[in-house]
């Protein structure tokens, strides 16, 4: 990996999301921990000594929500009660969980969304205007 | 390290002498400010033995987002001055909706410090101002606004995904989701300030009656669950929850009178004793330790319970943040009232019934009672208060040796839990 020179906050995160493709977060060198929240300070053991560290972008679905009464923004993109949106939290293969959108599932039959099921970072479908992590099944 | 031990203890003893409520609804003609001079008219018309409002030195208002919600920041002086209490030092806190449960720490520990004897605590929301949506986004300003409201993830949707994970490890289902919320409008049908002061079969038979005066189709309920199961009748909000699995959206304030416990008496005959307090912070849903519990609401059960020197089972009423059904269920656990994970089987065997071994919500809770959100945490202090003093009226717990209640005040999804455990005398 090319030697990272951002600034660890959400300004970078997105930029690396958006731009290069890849989910960056960090890495502390002092205790390991690891945090796809680009932060400055390790929240283990108050290191200032953190590393970018790029994830894979595969993890499972650890446990979601179908919103059928989205925040003005979603409803904009013409979700609503009819039309269901998928967002959850995935377990990255690397152990840490973050929040995301989950595509590529049904959101008026959630009984058939299987929570354990491998995903993979859709990077494509990233808006780079309102960048979001979203996840698609492998 | 010795700096964060958790022994800690106040420096004297605090006591609640009286508690004011508004009405919890939607009033479309008052503003925050209405609703707070009203809350602190009722503390003021039940103190047993009446007060100067001159002798109140400081207070504390909990108020989540009159900024959003009303184009109002700054609200502290301005209750001040509607309260009558200018030049006094009023601060407004916020922690979205653990606001005023915060708002009563700062004011227990006023007291406690020797800094004041007489402070006043409230909290107060309006939320009516703004359609559904608004109030869904102004609520969701209470989550990450960089790592998870880009997702999609509203207040419910958030509360929806640890329903589901709860659902998933537990033997927790739909049906107790209802049946949280089939108890609670029940308690709140006891309780004449709830914004719901009726039972879901009431709601049930006016939807039927309503569908026979207009010559439509007249739906066959046979019970409660029918009802709720009618998608018609309670839509899906953020699956695993529905319309009735959620608190309202409400306007409302509360307020309680705290003084230092050796003047008490001046006040009234029956003082409520702050015998605990603990309050703690959390992480965002993804980063907690659990996606089946909140761990800010362990951690300040755990302080409240060292700080009164009583456990669990010591605790003979509560008022948990029921902000979503699955949040009862979840505070019941995280309380220590019920084993992980059999939160549900003991809502089933009717244990957190007002008849019950462990009455929760009694007021209706947020759910029927209504959540203004900034007001919520003090309106439970308000509601043991009661409770304690046996002054409940129908919703009063049938138990003569009531002693002890605890109440469980939540900010957002979990980033804030604020317990208190009150005794009476
Ligand atoms: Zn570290």
């Amino acid at each position: 990996m090319a030697t990272e020179t951002r600034p660890f906050n959400a300004t970078s995160f997105n930029a690396y999301l958006t731009e290069d493709k890849r989910l960056m977060g960090v890495r502390c060198r002092a205790c390991g921990m690891l945090s796809p929240e680009p932060r400055p300070l390790c929240r283990s053991c108050h290191s200032r000594d953190l590393e970018w560290h790029e994830f894979s972008g595969r993890g499972e679905l650890s446990t979601f929500t179908c919103i059928s009464i989205g925040p003005v923004y979603m409803v904009e993109q013409g979700f609503g009660r009819n039309n269901p949106y998928c967002s959850g939290i995935v377990t990255l293969e690397e152990g840490p969980r973050i929040s995301a959108r989950i595509l590529g599932v049904d959101g008026n039959n959630p009984q058939n969304i299987r929570t354990g099921m491998d995903l993979v970072l859709a990077l494509e479908e990233i808006d780079p205007e309102h960048p979001s992590l979203m996840f698609r099944p492998a | 390290m010795a700096t964060t031990s958790s022994r800690r203890q106040l420096g004297r003893s605090v006591s609640i002498v009286g508690a004011g409520m508004s009405g919890f609804g939607a009033f479309a003609d008052k503003d925050s400010r209405d609703l707070f001079v009203e809350a602190f008219q009722d503390l003021l018309d039940h103190l047993d033995q009446g007060m100067d409002i001159e002798d109140i030195e400081c207070a504390y208002v909990g108020n989540y987002s009159s900024d959003l919600f009303e184009h109002q920041g700054h609200t502290a002086p301005i209750i001040a001055d509607w309260l009558g209490m200018t030049p006094i030092p009023v601060t407004r806190i916020e922690n979205a909706c653990a606001s005023s449960g915060s708002a009563l720490r700062e004011g227990i520990m006023a007291i406690a410090s020797g800094m004041y004897d007489i402070v006043l605590v409230g909290g107060m929301e309006k939320m009516t101002n703004l359609p559904t949506e608004g109030v869904t986004d102004v609520l969701a300003t209470a989550a990450d606004a960089l790592y998870e409201v880009p997702t999609g993830l509203t207040f419910p949707g958030i509360f929806g995904a640890i329903a589901k994970a709860h659902m998933d490890r537990y033997e927790t289902n739909l049906d107790h989701l209802l049946k949280v919320a089939i108890k609670n409008h029940v308690n709140g049908s006891k309780n004449p300030k709830a914004q719901f002061n009726v039972t879901i079969r009431n709601l049930m038979e006016r939807r039927v009656t309503r569908a026979e005066q207009r010559g439509q189709p007249v739906p066959d309920y046979n019970s409660e669950m029918d009802f709720l199961n009618d998608p018609g009748a309670n839509p899906w909000i953020a699956w695993p929850l529905r319309l009735y699995d959620c608190a309202p959206i409400t306007d409302g304030a509360a307020c309680v009178l705290l003084v230092a416990s050796d003047i008490a008496h001046n006040f009234t005959d029956k003082p409520v004793t702050i015998a605990g307090t603990g309050q703690a912070s959390g992480r965002p849903l993804h980063d907690a330790d659990e996606l089946t519990s909140l761990s800010a609401a362990r951690t300040a059960a755990a302080r409240a319970y060292e700080m009164a020197g009583v456990t669990a089972d010591d605790i003979q009423v509560a008022e948990v943040h029921d902000c979503f059904t699955i949040a009862e269920i979840v505070a019941s656990e995280d309380l220590g009232f019920f084993e992980p994970g059999e939160g549900a089987r003991a809502l089933d065997e009717g244990r957190t019934a007002l008849d019950g071994d462990k009455p929760i919500n009694t007021s209706g809770g947020l759910k029927a009672k209504g959540h203004p959100v900034g007001a919520s945490g003090v309106a439970q202090v308000a509601e043991i208060f009661h409770q304690l003093r046996g002054e409940a009226g129908e919703r009063q717990v049938d138990n003569p040796d009531l002693e002890v209640g605890l109440t469980h005040n939540v900010g957002g999804t979990g980033g804030t839990c604020v317990v208190n455990i009150l005794r009476k005398g």
